[in-house]
């Protein structure tokens, strides 16, 4: 019998050889041939975790470090070892009660799943912290406390210059999509900390680790074989004297303006104070999102950073300029006068522009009282000069001379968010829309030789223009960083090494300006100025503005450099809506910041009696109370949440409201404004020989503040 | 002693043993890569008895005592107690109905205390002995079809016990009887037919009940009309495919959709459709409707055998042609793959050794089930021939079940890969499975059966 069926053990290993072969060729298509298998396995193998630097310090020009790191703790929870937790003693050391300890349990849960660690609260405050870390073990294995580099601020000052970071959001990571952010990082979003993100960010580094089925890591890939180390970001050396900026930022209190100080010699800006402001730590922390709210609906605009983004009529400060021009040009000599009798009437008698002082100037004379019949005269002689053939090549002459001046365009300073300014220029004019070309000449725009009408500069353009006097005809780009420790990799501090002089002006016209300046504190405008045993130059400003078509209190403004002899400082001082003139709240301040800088500190009672009294002073308008009344009644005293649920606040996002949107076009905001204008006009069929200048609701800035007549 | 032990291995097949114990070695190489953290104490660990191979080891060690008994058993002895213990066997596996404990689904485990035996795997042997000594015997025409289904009764009873348990994965293994038998004489046709109905079946599952029909009609009529001269000559012919194309109408149009709507119940009928990949057709059928939160456990089950097969093969694919290694498998140090120490051991051979080592294992195991094919045929006595072709049979069964599992090529049924996988159970009887197999054939000369 066993014979008979012999063959049939071939049968019986044919089928067996024949099952193996198909078993080793499905191995040899799954481990040869399907690479995407392998793929997947790292995918979720493998964890690729990237590890922070510590950002870069950044320290003034005494070397002090005015923003540093810090170590907070985040408080970690994992969902699936709660089982033994005193939830009740943690409930009460974080002010909870036990439904929102366990909806937030749930929260967590939803977002990272059981067994994964995640954040149960973020940035602990000091306090939490060390009742947290006394009783940890109570809270044992659920919780623990994970420690974070944050930014720390060890002056509680310069807020709006440094700036600060945030978690990047989706258009932050649109926008930088191949620098390797990923949602979750940490980015600059305003001030330093973003213009030199590259720099201050450092290497991350990279540690690849092994992952199980659950998510959690267990231990790096080959014993950290592929792993990269960070390296720590590059600390910056600014031009800022952090004890400059907070007198400023004390002399500002309870006022909205800036104040911008520049060393003429370097650019490199030695205070940039921009009022109201706000505490720095403020936007670190745990509270940090209920501050930014805050801040971010506030109507005097505290996370505005007005040295740079707000723009102004410069005013009186401008005539300067104007004297530069006229002297250069020729049509002028210093000694040329120009009587006012009471207003200046060289373009008929309707509607002209008063000056207070009545009696005959000459230039250095008009600029120490700030005439403004002078000054309208040296214009209206360098716009009809008889060497240009036509209005506009004239008017392009003198564009040239502003451009070079620095203003109308953006300076190029390292502090982000800046606006360009605006000077009229023939093609402005020239637009239909607005005359039309031939349609206009000087008597339509003669306001803006005193610095009114479509002129409009930021304060870091006035105070550079005082620099570019100082400096007898020169200036470099204001910036805030001069150095970076371990070489300038990315070049960006190149551009701050380069003396700008487009134009060759001799230096005995600045002379005759700073004769004129030097008068304005000897026996002008601008005596408040004034400090003992130096010599100032300095310019008086009083800007009337209307905010939505009602007149507002004037702002004050003043600029100014010392001592004459060499300039070791150049700044700027504009207080909004204070009232009265330039040199009743303005020149105090300036002065005050010379002193302070140029004699290291100040001693003197009477002085320090004076910063105090400043300080007090409250100059808010009353517009800002009366929207924050406004807003008051809409919140009912809610929170931020309650705004955006109600559709009050469409985004509330931490940047939107800062990241540099697109500039919108001055000339087209101009034109809008002109058109609403011109039907109004129609309406009241006014004079039509009216300055353009006292039309109100002709500019609209960011800060909401325009147009005007002068002053002093 | 040294005599002792030369007498155990005296006539022995060596080849067989050192295959036996690579495999077991391999196993335990495995089963490390699976549960060894690196901050453990390998040696404290190893003798522990916490982790899985350390249990494992000490399983190999009872194993080694259990083969040395073996060996020094009188051969007769397996003979003599073939059906007894076959008795026993069936006993145990209806104890179970009593006393049983359920594990992972099945109730089909008694708990001793130190580990739990599963008695249908052990009952593998029993039945393995009783079906050579029923084959065996003097009096038996296994051409006659009532030794047949005597013989199939022997191997299936066991089976079918074990799926009224729950635990269908080992019932099947039950099907590899039919290679000793086949072996013995058991006519290919019962094997034939028995495909061809499988093939008619998963064609039955795949396509329309009215395209098959038209299809089979069609196939009839050319057939007919091919073979037209024939019939003329001999009109039988005509009566055969006749009866063919109404066998085939019948078993499409009449007895699957009866099976599908009243034998099975509704979610076993899903399975199979699940298995061939197409929605189950048969919506009419309420038997056995399952109550949501039945479909819901159900759906998770279903779930989780996908993803275990999804986990196995990135773990074996990502393995690559050289392996990423011992104890460097990211997958197996991950635990993505479930059961990984158990039914999915093999994919930590796929990933830490790659496409070399699973293709040297897999001609490990060709090499062990070739040897035990040759030792059957050099055997004198039947039931030593039966036995081994049953063990090669088992052997097979689970071999390539359990490897096609994890590489995706069937669908998931919960056995073992032999000496690797660990477990007590499952090692224990492979153990005296081969030990007996190597005891009866250094025996061959002595004994004629």
């Amino acid at each position: 019998m066993s014979a008979f069926n012999q063959s049939r053990k071939n049968v019986v290993a044919f089928v067996i050889v024949l099952m193996f072969i198909v078993i080793i060729a499905q191995l040899a298509r799954l481990q040869l041939f399907s690479s995407d298998l392998r793929l997947q396995a790292d995918a979720q193998g493998t964890f690729r975790k990237v590890i922070y630097p510590d950002r870069g310090i950044v320290y003034d020009r005494h070397k002090k470090s005015i923003l540093q790191n810090t170590i907070i703790y985040d408080l970690m929870v994992t969902p699936n070892k709660l089982k033994g937790v005193d939830t009740f003693a943690l409930c009460k050391i974080l002010g909870i009660d036990t439904a929102q300890f366990n909806k937030k349990v749930v929260e967590v849960i939803i977002k990272n799943g059981r067994t994964r660690t995640s954040v149960f609260e973020a940035l602990l405050s000091d306090d939490k912290q060390a009742m947290l870390n006394e009783s940890m073990y109570l809270f044992t294995p659920g919780f623990y406390l994970q420690e974070r580099s944050v930014r720390s601020y060890p002056y509680d000052a310069a807020a709006n210059v440094l700036g600060y970071t945030a978690e990047v959001d989706t258009n932050f990571l649109k926008k930088h999509k191949d620098e390797g952010y990923v949602s979750g990082d940490y980015a600059g979003f305003t001030g330093i900390e973003r213009s030199y993100e590259k720099v201050l960010m450092g290497e991350r580094g990279i540690e690849y680790w092994k992952r199980d089925n659950k998510n959690r890591l267990t231990e790096k890939l080959e014993k950290g074989k592929y792993d990269t180390i960070p390296i720590a970001g590059n600390n910056l050396h600014t031009s800022l004297d952090i004890e400059l900026q907070e007198l400023g930022e004390k002399l500002m209190q309870n006022k909205l303006g800036s104040i911008v100080a520049i060393d003429p010699k370097t650019g490199g800006i030695i205070a940039m104070v921009s009022a109201p402001t706000y505490q720095p730590k403020y936007l670190t922390g745990s509270e940090r999102r209920k501050h930014f709210s805050e801040l971010f609906l506030n109507p005097a605009k505290p996370l505005l950073n007005r040295t740079v983004s707000a723009t102004y009529s410069p005013g009186s400060t401008f005539k300067t300029l104007q004297a530069l021009i006229g002297l250069h040009e020729g049509v002028i000599t210093p000694q040329t006068s120009v009587s006012c009798a009471g207003a200046f009437y060289g373009c008929g008698s309707g509607r002209p522009m008063r000056c207070l002082d009545y009696g005959t100037f000459d230039l250095r004379g008009a600029i120490t009282l700030s005439d403004n019949t002078y000054f309208a005269t040296v214009m209206q002689r360098v716009i009809n000069n008889p060497k240009y053939p036509n209005i506009d090549s004239s008017l392009a002459a003198w564009d040239r001379y502003m451009y070079a001046f620095g203003l109308g365009h953006k300076l190029g300073v390292d502090v982000p968010s800046e606006v360009r300014g605006f000077i009229p220029t023939p093609a402005y004019f020239n637009n239909p829309k607005i005359y039309g070309p031939g349609k206009w000449n000087y008597c339509n725009f003669r306001s803006v030789s005193i610095g009114q009408g479509e002129v409009v500069t930021t304060p870091i353009q006035v105070a550079n223009e005082m620099a570019y006097i100082a400096n007898k005809g020169w200036y470099i780009t204001p910036h805030v960083v001069d150095s970076i420790e371990g070489g300038d990799k990315y070049e960006v501090l190149k551009q701050y090494k380069i003396k700008n002089r487009p134009i060759d002006i001799p230096d005995s016209i600045f002379e005759v300006v700073h004769d004129g300046m030097q008068g304005v504190l000897d026996r002008g405008t601008g005596a408040n100025a004034r400090v003992k045993g130096i010599n100032i130059c300095g310019k008086t400003g009083t800007v009337e503005n209307y905010y939505r078509g009602i007149k507002q209190e004037n702002h004050s403004f003043f600029c100014a450099f010392a001592p004459r002899e060499n300039p070791k400082i150049a700044i700027m001082c504009v207080v909004e809506n204070s009232g009265r003139f330039g040199g009743t709240y303005a020149a105090p301040i300036v002065g005050l910041m010379i002193e302070k800088y140029l004699n290291d500190s100040i001693t003197d009672k009477a002085r320090l009696e004076k910063i105090e009294s400043l300080s007090k002073l409250s100059l808010i308008p009353k517009r800002i109370y009366s929207e924050v009344r406004r807003q008051d009644s809409i919140i009912h005293s809610k929170d931020s949440a309650y705004l955006i649920a109600k559709g009050f606040i469409k985004i509330i996002k931490d940047t939107t409201g800062i990241e540099d949107g697109e500039d919108e076009d001055a000339i087209t905001k101009l034109i809008k404004e002109k058109q609403e204008k011109e039907k109004k006009d129609n309406k009241k069929k006014e004079d039509p020989l009216r300055p353009e200048a006292v039309l109100p609701g002709k500019q609209k800035q960011i800060v909401q503040d325009s147009i005007t007549k002068i002053d002093n | 002693m040294y005599q002792k032990n030369s007498s155990i291995v005296k006539g022995s097949d060596k080849l067989i043993i050192a295959l036996y114990a690579m495999l077991i070695f391999v196993g335990l190489v495995c089963i490390i890569s699976v549960e060894y953290k690196s901050t453990d104490d390998f040696i404290q660990t190893l003798f522990g008895f916490k982790k899985n191979y350390s249990k494992q080891f000490y399983f190999f060690i009872v194993c080694s005592v259990i083969g040395s008994f073996i060996l020094l058993t009188d051969s007769k002895f397996f003979t003599a107690t073939a059906n007894l213990s076959y008795l026993l066997g069936i006993i145990l596996i209806i104890a179970t109905f009593v006393v049983g404990k359920e594990i992972k689904g099945s109730k089909s485990w008694i708990p001793l205390g130190f580990m739990n035996l599963q008695p249908v795997e052990l009952c593998k042997i029993f039945t393995a002995l009783a079906l050579s000594k029923f084959l065996s015997l003097l009096d038996t025409d296994f051409s006659k079809p009532k030794s047949q289904m005597i013989a199939a009764g022997i191997s299936f009873a066991p089976a079918v016990l074990s799926i009224l348990q729950g635990e269908t994965g080992l019932a099947l293994v039950y099907f590899s009887f039919l290679i000793p038998m086949y072996r013995e004489g058991l006519p290919p046709g019962y094997l034939i037919s028995g495909i061809l109905m499988a093939v008619l079946l998963v064609v039955s599952l795949l396509f329309h009940t009215k395209t098959l029909l038209i299809v089979f009609t069609v196939l009839a009529a050319l057939i007919i009309w091919v073979n037209r001269k024939q019939i003329k000559r001999n009109k039988s012919i005509l009566l055969v495919i006749i009866g063919a194309w109404l066998f085939c109408a019948g078993f499409v149009g009449l007895a699957v959709p009866f099976v599908f709507n009243k034998v099975f119940k509704k979610y076993q009928a899903d399975r199979i459709f699940s298995m061939v990949g197409v929605d189950n057709p048969f919506t009419d059928n309420k038997t056995g409707t399952l109550s949501p939160e039945e479909e819901k456990q159900k759906k998770k089950k279903d779930e989780q055998q996908n993803y275990n097969v999804k986990q196995s093969k990135i773990a074996i694919g990502s393995g690559g042609f050289a392996g990423k290694g011992f104890l460097k498998g990211t997958q197996t140090q991950g635990d993505f793959v479930p059961e990984q120490h158990t039914d999915f051991i093999f994919t930590s051979v796929g990933e830490n050794f790659g496409f070399w080592g699973t293709t040297l294992l897999m001609l490990l195991y060709l090499s062990l089930l070739l040897r035990i094919l040759f030792i059957a045929e050099r055997q004198r006595s039947t039931f030593s021939r039966v036995y081994a072709y049953s063990v090669a049979g088992i052997l097979f069964f689970h071999v390539a079940v359990n490897v096609c599992v994890t590489i995706g090529l069937a669908p998931v049924i919960g056995i073992t890969l032999p000496l690797l996988s660990y477990g007590g159970s499952s090692l224990i009887t492979f153990t005296i499975l081969i030990f007996i197999l190597i005891k009866l054939d250094a025996d061959r000369q002595m004994v004629l059966r």
